[in-house]
């Protein structure tokens, strides 16, 4: 009775739920003929855990926090659970985010050889489960356990289609980046615990630190956790790892995975180490800046799709890095409401984020699994094959470019109202500089939108351009059905976060004060309704989608229909106009490279440009254009080399001699009697 | 008290904007016709061609997607919103707390995307370079055009456009340098945002030139003539945002009827000169290249910028 008790309290059923998605895993490997388990149920059940798993979340928002501890782990160390707000906002992202994914994966892995589908069902639920836990864990012990088993699930996953070197490559940057940052979090946890030997959450936040330990410790954190979030300059995982691994798997990393190092950031600086301070802020808000600009300059540059989607995720991450640095300012100068509000732009964003991310990822996904097509170069005219898929791929992109009345709008319109909260700020410069970093969200939010509409308009758009020969494009069929469902939920996602905005802010409202005990004004909490979304007052900012999107399109369809009334329908079909010049083929158009040679003209500097133009007499003429990474160069080379350095050093000591090694003990025994007695 | 008369003056206020807005390009032509030393078009010739175009029965490139033939209704709708959220007549109106300045560039930049989708439809080596050089422009234009309003917004605290002219139209008469630099920027986002010369020639079809123009190249008839239309209401909402920021005298508070007669006659005379000042300025420019574009756009960035510090450095 008592157990049933338990297991319905939201910790008990988040913690059955979670248990479900290992459940699910271990099932998908018995060996049955054809893995007829992992192919007909497991993405279908591992969807059901989802919807419950956010529903769990959403119902937890509401109550006061509950712990759980479970006869588990180190002798001394049993495992803590909690759910709080924070957590259970981000179990609901993961849970109805995931959802989607996992009805789109149950169509796209349909038709995977059985031994790899079986490994993929396994890892996948796994890889949720992980995350659950991280989100659920009130104990260091238990997240850094999570924590890791949700890097090394989603590295087995990245490593799907680990013939290709390329594949492998990337997966070892990503297992490398993602250990130097979880390093960083466990000498966090250990800079906040303080040698007393508690790892409990509770008494990392009873701890107080002196001032400089306590910034050692936000130092920590913001690497460690921005290491797995893909801030500037340890992004260079997420361009590799997202397009290597099956489409998907992409979507949960870039969807819902970053987004846990987010939850880690806040549960670890607001919650745990408390006492923000400005000046954390300000350096979280530069390098936020730095991360979402350059995120979306390198986005315009890539025609592989996936790649371009992982750079746009550095930016966004960017983006809530900005709300996120601002809240910290504005709070470390004791004004809790405008950080309030700054808290909850960054969350909105992180929600809107994995939504219309995963629905791009698995649009993409759908165009490589018809079409056989990454490089946008080939792609063109897909609007007419897979028609469906352009649609949800559309609303994705609209929602991406931070266009109203979708939910991308929303959170950059919140991320503006923090800024413009400035003149409260006591210190002049932070004063003036917070409106240029608004500036930069500005600038982009723009680039954003050019990037999308490249990347629509040359995929969804136009002419097929000439593909090679093998390419299926000529053949591309629309998405299947339960493909076509995932995508269909996140499109919806898309429409109910950008036009109910109103509901979600007193969620993350709530969130928000069970953080740091304050929440939005009065009177913007009064001037609220279901309708209206107001951060401070009416008479300063309010903004209302659902009047914004029934107007627009009631003039649009009153437009339509006066046309149709006064005048007529008739359309005539032709050839497009060709200028007087007939033979105008596909090859013609636009390239995804040239659609992005304006921005290299203007940002040359900020790319690594190797270009070899054609001379005038040239009678095969050939242009070609690599863009690298500068960060490949200045960090990440000088540091290979330098380990590779160190540890040809190392390697002098071993001689393969055992009488060497012997000698090395007795060293090692003469100076530990000398000095440890 | 009942909102039949706000909403009342709402609709009045959108429906002066769309059967007006034409009538400004056909000034802005005359004026440009007269400076020139030609003998001029009628003031009602934009009536004339949309009226024209509707009648015709439009060409469409086979391998259009619907997304090519929705486009133009798209447009109207975004520039017809638009025209509903700038207090052009009135403040105060029901539609206002719908939307703020932030939502108003956010549809500009809807009908910007939506534009640029279109002219990449159908394949054709023009509508990409149009679409390209279109976005372009317009990824540096919306930052400044932000900077600007920005500007106005921190100092009425507030990023409703009623509040913001309530706010300005009721201060001291003085010349506050930060809305100086705000207006110098708002005006060079104008000539770009509204393919005017120096960033783009509305007269032109020269290939190497052309941007607004590209895009549109595969439209005929009524969906030619919606483009055109949604153009002149964009020319107009863009010039009564700016009247409305730095020149918001006459305008009739809080949805007053009995200030509408002054309300208009203060606003037409507004026009008329704004007007009369761009087809001066479009005479006695020369368009640039493309790639000084980005320069003179990024000028305008600074300068919204500047004055955004200016009004932080000295309350002005």
């Amino acid at each position: 009775m008592n157990l049933v008790h338990a297991a319905l309290s939201p910790v008990g059923g988040a913690l059955v739920l979670a248990l479900c998605w290992l459940a699910i895993a271990g099932a998908s490997l018995v060996p049955a003929k054809n893995a007829a388990f992992a192919r007909r149920f497991a993405f279908a059940l591992g969807a059901v855990v989802s919807v419950g798993l956010a529903a769990l979340g959403l119902e937890s928002v509401w109550m006061p926090a509950q712990m759980l501890t479970l006869p588990l782990g180190l002798p001394d160390l049993p495992f803590h659970l909690r759910i709080d707000p924070l957590a259970g906002f981000f179990l609901m992202l993961l849970g109805s985010v995931s959802a989607g994914i996992s009805v789109y994966a149950a169509g796209y892995f349909r038709e995977e050889p059985s031994g790899r589908l079986a490994l993929i069902a396994c890892q996948y639920h796994v890889f949720l489960a992980s995350m659950a836990f991280v989100l659920l864990a009130d104990d260091a012990y238990l997240f850094m356990v999570s924590w890791e088993t949700m890097a090394l699930a989603s590295y087995f996953l990245v490593i799907t289609d680990h013939k290709q070197a390329a594949t492998r490559s990337a997966g070892f940057i990503y297992l490398l980046i993602a250990h130097l940052g979880a390093i960083a979090i466990l000498l966090c946890f250990g800079v906040l615990d303080g040698g007393r030997g508690d790892y409990s959450f509770d008494a990392l936040r009873a701890a107080r630190l002196q001032p400089a330990w306590a910034t050692v410790a936000f130092l920590l954190a913001f690497f460690g956790f921005g290491a797995k979030a893909g801030i500037l300059p340890l992004h260079a995982w997420l361009p590799e790892a997202h397009p290597a691994a099956p489409s998907p798997v992409s979507a949960l990393m870039s969807g819902i995975m970053i987004k846990t190092a987010i939850y880690g950031m806040v549960r670890v600086i607001f919650d745990l180490i408390g006492n923000v301070r400005w000046e954390w802020g300000l350096a979280v808000v530069v390098i936020g800046a730095g991360t979402a600009l350059f995120g979306i300059l390198y986005a315009l540059m890539q025609h592989d799709l996936k790649r371009l989607l992982a750079y746009s995720s550095v930016e966004n991450i960017g983006i809530i890095l900005l709300g996120l640095g601002m809240a910290m300012v504005f709070i470390g100068f004791g004004h809790p409401a405008a950080g309030t509000l700054g808290l909850i732009a960054a969350l909105y964003h992180a929600l809107n984020h994995a939504v219309f991310k995963s629905l791009l990822f698995l649009g993409a996904g759908s165009i490589l699994h018809s079409s056989g097509l990454r490089n946008l170069n080939d792609m063109g005219g897909l609007i007419h094959r897979m028609p469906k898929t352009a649609f949800y791929f559309l609303i994705g992109a609209l929602a991406i470019s931070a266009l109203p009345p979708l939910n991308g709008f929303v959170s950059e319109w919140l991320t503006f109202q923090t800024a413009l909260q400035a003149p409260i700020l006591q210190n002049g410069i932070v004063r003036s500089l917070l409106p240029l970093f608004a500036a930069t969200l500005a600038l982009a939010g723009a680039l954003t939108a050019m990037c999308f509409v490249k990347v629509y308009g040359i995929a969804f758009l136009g002419q097929a351009r000439e593909p090679a020969p093998p390419s299926r494009l000529p053949h591309a069929g629309d998405a299947g059905e339960m493909e076509r469902y995932g995508m269909a939920w996140l499109a919806a996602g898309c429409f109910l976060l950008g036009l109910f905005p109103s509901s979600f802010l007193l969620i993350l409202n709530r969130v928000a004060a069970s953080l740091g005990g304050h929440g939005l004004s009065e009177q913007a909490l009064a001037d609220s309704g279901w309708l209206w979304l107001v951060p401070t007052a009416a008479e300063q900012a309010s903004y209302s989608p659902l009047i914004f999107l029934v107007v627009i399109v009631a003039v649009t369809l009153l437009a339509f229909l006066l046309v149709r009334r006064f005048y007529h329908g008739r359309a005539r079909l032709a050839d497009p106009w060709d200028c007087g010049y007939p033979e105008q083929g596909p090859r013609m158009q636009d390239t995804a490279d040239a659609f992005g040679q304006s921005i290299r003209h203007v940002f040359g500097p900020l790319y690594r440009m190797q270009r070899s133009l054609p001379g005038p007499d040239d009678v095969a003429p050939r242009y070609d254009l690599r863009i690298e990474d500068r960060h490949w160069y200045w960090l990440y080379l000088p540091v290979a080399r330098a380990a590779e350095f160190v540890s040809s050093k190392i390697a002098l000591l071993q001689q393969g001699r055992i009488s060497i090694y012997l000698l090395y003990s007795f060293i090692t025994l003469i100076a530990l009697l000398v000095f440890v007695r | 008290m009942s909102q039949a008369p706000a909403v009342a003056f709402q609709i009045l206020q959108s429906v002066f904007v769309v059967l007006a807005a034409p009538l400004l390009v056909g000034w802005v032509n005359q004026c440009r016709a007269w400076l020139q030393n030609r003998s001029a078009p009628s003031l009602l010739l934009p009536y004339w061609t949309l009226a024209k175009l509707f009648h015709k029965e439009p060409v469409i490139a086979r391998g259009a997607s619907p997304l090519f033939r929705t486009t133009p209704y798209v447009l109207f709708g975004c520039m017809w919103l638009a025209a509903g959220i700038v207090p052009v007549l009135a403040t105060g109106l029901p539609f206002a707390p719908a939307a703020d300045i932030i939502a108003l560039v956010g549809v500009f930049a809807l009908a910007r995307v939506f534009a640029a989708l279109a002219a990449m439809d159908i394949g054709t080596p023009f509508g990409g370079l149009g679409a390209r050089r279109e976005m372009l422009i317009g990824f540096l234009a919306e930052p400044a055009m932000l900077m600007t309003l920005f500007t106005a917004a921190f100092i009425s605290g507030s990023t409703q456009l009623t509040t913001i002219v309530d706010t300005l139209a009721h201060r001291e008469f003085a010349l506050y340098p930060s809305l100086a630099f705000a207006a110098v920027a708002f005006l060079m986002v104008l000539l770009a945002e509204n393919a005017r010369i120096p960033i783009d020639n509305p007269a032109t079809h020269l290939e190497l030139t052309m941007v607004h123009e590209a895009m549109i190249l595969e439209y005929s008839a009524r969906h030619l003539a919606l483009i055109e239309w949604a153009a002149a209401i964009k020319l107009f909402a863009y010039m009564t945002i700016g009247i409305a920021l730095f020149v918001p005298w006459g305008i009739a508070e809080g949805g007053d009827w009995r200030a509408l007669p002054l309300a208009i006659g203060a606003l037409l005379t507004k026009l008329a000169l704004a007007g009369a000042g761009l087809s001066l300025l479009e005479t006695l420019l020369a368009k640039l290249r493309l790639f000084l574009a980005p320069e003179f756009l990024s000028a305008a960035f600074l300068l919204g910028v500047l004055g955004m510090l200016t009004h932080f450095f000295i309350r002005g």
